[in-house]
């Protein structure tokens, strides 16, 4: 399985968990976790997703997330969770 | 599964502490392309470097991109020119230097001679070549080795290697002698160091590997003043725990370089490289420790403890450890001995002593324009000492400021940064310099 941290922040407004989740089940990456506040009208979310349905190269969903960005005007950063493994797991 | 408060740990490591990869290095074996003619092995060394090399820069950066961690030079390092020239080096430099640019890599080392019991040929004309070499080049890295613990100190190269870096800040004095930056002098050099200007593909490396050199100095930090005030085991703790985490992503990301390229993993280089940013100095690490300026009384041990415990937390995080391992303290490339520097905190016989305990050398740092090559070779000879006695590696990177004295200001630009002239001790030393031959290896060197 490869795990991907999908980590999102900008301006709060409606429907940026839908927006997100649509695109994603579009590309059928699974949602595997969310973890999500607001502190101040500033939102962030982590997902957690496995990138292995989507049969496409990291870059390639990458690029297929800018429209979300672009529409939402928010950060929207994905980056693989081997990185976390590797600095906080033995 | 990980939980939220590691993913913002390491998050904010990379955004806001200036955690980052220092940098992807390839080895490259170069001992094939030796060629009686200049011109048929310069033809060779550009072939096998651009085909071998080739998948390095965007293997990086697409490292970078899928793991969110900046990877801030992609280098090759190949084998000293001067074991595969016979004949005139520099086609070969102008080679390496094309060879470079074309893979796009930051910088390609080992246009190197190690000369630490004596000199071939090929030696003295690669050393002969290096001012012209490194002033007509761009991305060419030098670094002679000119002692060891088993053989001692070659006393004609250290006399040699002064003279070579006053003509080499003479030849770059239109750029404050930015030639000296790429030149580095040695006492027991490693063949699998990562970082520049030191670095070169020994002859005991494989045809090619994967080297990688991580940095951190800012992440250090921020965890020390997590526990201000509290007695040095819990500081030495710290600094473990925290180089182990950043070492574990230098394993992660050199595992990832090796498998893409398909060349073995060589070794990760537990080191913590600063650049003058500010957040991401070895000497502000100090000075959290406790101290008003790196070079207070009390700075020895504090990079003593940092040096140690940088290694112990990070030799547990990657199967092969090599290359420099420990804390660098460049002058020019540290913002917090910038300062020291300026602020007279820290002169050259302090940063001396901090050598024997840091993992390599006097680096990175300005001196008059007038200095004698005489006073440059005996600052080689006491470093090249310090080394050989010690068992370590030490190193030499003083740039000659022409035309500039003590407290002027010299600017390199880049990660190499900008430093004030530090005053260097006149007294007269030509006649020590002057009568050459070999410093004996000591008792210790006899280990069998």
């Amino acid at each position: 399985m490869t795990k991907a941290l999908i980590s999102v922040s900008g301006l709060d407004t409606t429907g940026i968990i839908a927006r997100v989740a649509t695109k994603l089940s579009e590309l059928q990456i699974n949602i595997l976790d969310i973890t999500q506040t607001i502190l101040g009208g500033y939102f962030t979310m982590m997902m957690v997703v496995d990138l292995d349905g989507a049969h496409m190269s990291f870059e390639e969903i990458d690029n297929e997330l800018q429209p979300v960005r672009d529409e939402l005007k928010m950060s929207i950063h994905m980056q693989r969770m081997d990185i976390f493994d590797a600095m906080h797991r033995i | 599964m990980i939980e939220t408060g590691e993913i913002l740990q390491t998050l904010r490591m990379i955004q806001e502490e200036n955690f980052d990869i220092r940098t992807i290095t390839l080895g490259i074996n170069l001992l094939d392309c030796s060629d009686r003619d200049a011109d048929a092995c310069a033809a060779r060394v550009y072939e096998k470097i651009c085909r071998v090399g080739e998948k390095l820069v965007p293997t990086g950066e697409t490292i970078e991109r899928e793991f969110g961690i900046p990877i801030v030079n992609k280098r090759i390092s190949v084998t000293p020119v001067s074991l595969i020239c016979q004949a005139d080096p520099r086609p070969i430099a102008r080679a390496l230097d094309k060879a470079a640019a074309e893979t796009g890599v930051n910088f390609l080392g080992g246009y190197s001679a190690l000369m630490h019991k004596g000199a071939t040929a090929a030696d003295e004309r690669l050393l002969a070549s290096i001012p012209e070499v490194l002033a007509e080049t761009k991305l060419i890295c030098s670094s002679v080795n000119v002692a060891s613990t088993r053989s001692g100190i070659n006393m004609n190269a250290v006399k040699e290697m002064g003279e070579i870096i006053k003509k080499t800040a003479e030849l770059t004095a239109d750029a404050d002698g930015l030639g000296c930056a790429k030149l580095v002098v040695f006492a027991n050099a490693v063949e699998d160091n990562p970082f520049m200007a030191g670095a070169f593909c020994g002859t005991g490396e494989p045809e090619c590997a994967i080297n990688v050199g991580v940095s951190g100095p800012g992440v250090v930090k921020v965890a020390l003043e997590q526990v201000k005030g509290q007695p040095f085991d819990i500081v030495a703790e710290t600094v473990k725990r925290t180089a182990f985490k950043i070492t574990r992503v230098g394993q992660l990301v050199a595992r990832e370089a090796s498998q893409r390229m398909n060349i073995p993993f060589g070794i990760v280089d537990l080191s913590l490289a600063p650049t003058p940013a500010r957040g991401d100095s070895v000497a502000h690490i100090l000075t959290e420790m406790g101290l008003e300026m790196a070079g207070a009384p009390g700075t020895t041990a504090a990079l003593a403890l940092l040096n140690d415990a940088v290694k112990k937390g990070g030799v547990m995080a990657s199967n092969h450890v090599g290359g420099l391992s420990g804390a660098f303290i460049p002058v020019s490339e540290d913002i917090g001995m910038i300062e020291a520097a300026a602020a007279g905190a820290l002169s050259l016989e302090k940063l001396e002593a901090m050598t024997c305990v840091c993992s390599v050398g006097l680096d990175m740092i300005a001196i008059p324009g007038d200095t004698s090559a005489a006073t440059i070779s005996g600052i080689i000879a006491d470093e090249a000492a310090i080394g050989v006695i010690n068992n370590k590696t030490t190193a030499v990177r003083v740039i000659p400021a022409v035309g500039k004295k003590a407290g002027d200001r010299v600017e390199f630009g880049g990660l190499l940064g900008f430093a004030p002239v530090m005053p260097v001790n006149s007294f007269g030393n030509e006649a020590f310099i002057a009568r050459g031959g070999r410093i004996p290896a000591p008792l210790h060197s006899m280990r069998n």
